[in-house]
């Protein structure tokens, strides 16, 4: 394939998109008169419009995205994004509000918030949300801050979070951000909590348990109750990991399950656009006992109209600027109306159906550590195809000359070699047959041309690159003297 | 394979004692399973470390993993080496590779690790396991 230039390499003194015509009115006082101007950047490119556009056009069709191919990123859930959300996003009265607006002209949007975290609340069982957070591991953070907060508040600091080694590997840095020391508590044979590792670690200096459910294994925790009551009899709060969601949706509600706080990921579960196309949205909800020290301002209602409350003694504050990403909460707010009560349900049905219909196909194929049912993903191994010295990064490059993004690796550390798949919902059959049938020439080829796995990708404009390399020396700018690393 | 005077821990770590001090470093299973190590974040020299208590994390193009101090004790000193060469630690886990010398609080603890053919077990029975 042709090399793509550096827009740097392109760059020739004096090239520029556009002039503007010669000033024919009289000049006024000089506006940027007090401020220190530049004149020019130096070594910044100078192209034309059509050299600028072609290059960046260029780059973008050599991305993989969910709107040109299967993407089973495992626990990512790289679901298609309805392009309605779009629309509605895009509606003036969302996209051109001022995040300062009073309270009396922005109604609507208040209104898109406050139903969201009524309906986020419906879905799973808790009782109040904030949508502040801006994804994930932020919404995490906030979590155990509104924990630590609770048990100040209650004359009983604990130093400890325990954490499953099935649970998203962002939970020990969100709790050790929050001042934890983190435990591990160890998976049993089936891939779920030790109950008998639990209750041993389960000590008066723990403030919680953040558990995965279903965890990185797609395995549904089915002694979550039992859990919770470990939990909560020692005075500790269990935090729910909610990135895989995606799997429960109408069929169970964590706050059933006594959870006292979840995140949610828009990004995932509510098909908000995903990776570069962000942000995220990262919604927390708790239980009552943890509603006082929820972030604000909150929105209310009150003789039927909506309003800001700041005058809240017991929040942690503000978690981020304005109202979180607001756009990113009603593109989540369309994707649960248009789909409803029911429609939710089938989402999370056919997830899981998809993740067992992939992982039925490819068994025998690839191993499989944990015979344990699964949902909404698989963990396969690379235990197989090592017999021929195939690693799961062959397999995953090779996937690319098969035109799907490669599924999670090496994730969970409990599976070695782990190749995490989430097909999501929104894949149809015919797409779930085509990735079936590459992996299946990927095993095969990994028994009769190993070379072929060693050496992928071979269809993709850079071949196999040296991460390593990489990661140890990385390059993160461009400078005129630079000659490009070889290509061994 | 594994050094017949180290002990071992399950997390991969192995300890050579030196007249009062215990050097540790992670074992060769270990580097293996971490593939090409990218970055090693040490331990303060002078940091008094309980038993199990993770020291700092070593970075690798797969994942990044803790590394747990063996034994309760006080560092003495770190191989500064790591962090401009980690790969050190790909080449010669056991030797070069080191990552901290310590004091052990007890002299005594580090008999309650495992010796080479315990931890050589120990391996066998995480790879039927898998």
């Amino acid at each position: 394939m042709k090399r793509e230039p550096l827009i740097f390499e392109v760059s020739d003194k004096g090239k520029r998109a556009f002039r503007l015509p010669k000033l024919d009115v009289p000049c006024g006082q000089d506006p940027w008169r007090g401020y220190s101007l530049r004149e020019s950047i130096e070594g910044f490119p100078q192209v034309s419009e059509i050299e600028v556009v072609r290059h960046f056009t260029r780059l973008s069709q050599w991305n993989h995205a969910v709107d040109i191919g299967f993407y089973p990123l495992g626990s990512c859930t790289m679901k298609y994004n309805p392009k309605v959300n779009e629309r509605v996003a895009a509606f003036p009265g969302f996209a051109g509000v001022h995040p300062l607006a009073p309270e009396e002209y922005a109604q609507g949007c208040l209104e898109v918030l406050k139903r969201t975290e009524e309906l986020l609340g419906e879905i799973t069982g808790m009782d109040a949300f904030t949508l502040q957070p801006a994804a994930g591991a932020h919404g995490e953070l906030v979590g155990m801050m509104l924990i630590r907060a609770a048990l100040a508040d209650r004359g009983d600091p604990r130093r400890v979070v325990l954490i499953p080694d099935s649970a998203h590997g962002t939970n020990p840095s969100s709790a050790h951000l929050c001042g934890y020391r983190v435990q591990e508590i160890k998976s049993d044979g089936s891939g779920r909590v030790d109950m008998a590792g639990l209750e041993k670690a389960m000590t008066s200096e723990v403030a919680a348990l953040m558990v995965t459910n279903p965890n990185t294994l797609g395995v549904f925790e089915t002694d979550i109750r039992k859990i919770a009551a470990v939990v909560h009899s020692r005075g500790g709060f269990l935090y729910m990991d909610g990135a895989n969601m995606n799997a429960l949706c109408g069929v169970c509600r964590p706050g059933d399950m006594d959870v006292d706080v979840i995140h949610l990921n828009l990004h995932k579960t509510f098909s908000t656009p995903h990776g570069g196309g962000g942000p995220g949205g990262g919604p927390v909800g708790v239980k009552n006992v943890l509603e006082p020290y929820l972030p604000g301002p909150k929105v209310d209602r009150r003789d039927g109209r909506l309003v800001l409350v700041a005058d809240l003694p017991k929040s942690i504050g503000r978690v981020r600027s304005f109202h979180g990403n607001f756009l990113v909460v009603v593109k989540a707010l369309a994707y649960i109306l248009s789909l409803g009560a029911e429609g939710l349900k089938e989402m999370s049905e056919v997830a899981v159906l998809n993740a067992n219909y992939i992982r039925k196909s490819l068994e025998g194929l690839f191993h499989l550590k944990y015979q344990t049912p699964t949902l909404h993903e698989c963990v396969f191994s690379d235990k197989f195809q090592k017999e021929h010295g195939i690693s799961n990064l062959d397999i995953a490059k090779r996937l690319i000359d098969y035109g799907v993004h490669p599924p999670t690796m090496s994730f969970p550390l409990i599976v070695p070699g782990a190749l995490m798949i989430e097909p999501t919902e929104t894949e149809p059959r015919r797409e779930l047959d085509v990735f079936i049938e590459a992996m299946k020439a990927i095993a095969r080829e990994a028994k009769e041309s190993p070379e072929l796995l060693k050496s992928a990708p071979h269809a993709s404009p850079v071949r196999r690159l040296n991460e390593t390399a990489a990661a140890r020396n990385p390059v993160l700018r461009w400078t005129e003297d630079m000659t490009e690393p070889s290509r061994e | 394979m594994y050094p017949g005077d180290f002990y071992y821990t399950k997390d991969h770590e192995w300890v050579r004692v030196q007249g009062q001090d215990a050097v540790m470093g992670i074992t060769d299973f270990a580097q293996k399973q971490l593939g090409d190590v990218v970055f090693v974040q040490l331990p303060e020299v002078g940091a008094n470390l309980e038993a199990h208590q993770s020291i700092g994390t070593i970075e690798s193009v797969k994942a990044v993993s803790d590394v747990f101090s063996p034994l309760a004790g006080e560092v003495t000193a770190v191989n500064g080496d790591l962090v401009d060469n980690p790969e050190i630690i790909n080449q010669d886990p056991h030797g070069k590779g080191w990552i901290m010398r310590l004091k052990p609080a007890d002299p005594k603890a580090v008999e309650r690790l495992m010796k080479a053919a315990e931890y050589e077990k120990h391996l066998e029975g995480l790879d039927k396991e898998t």
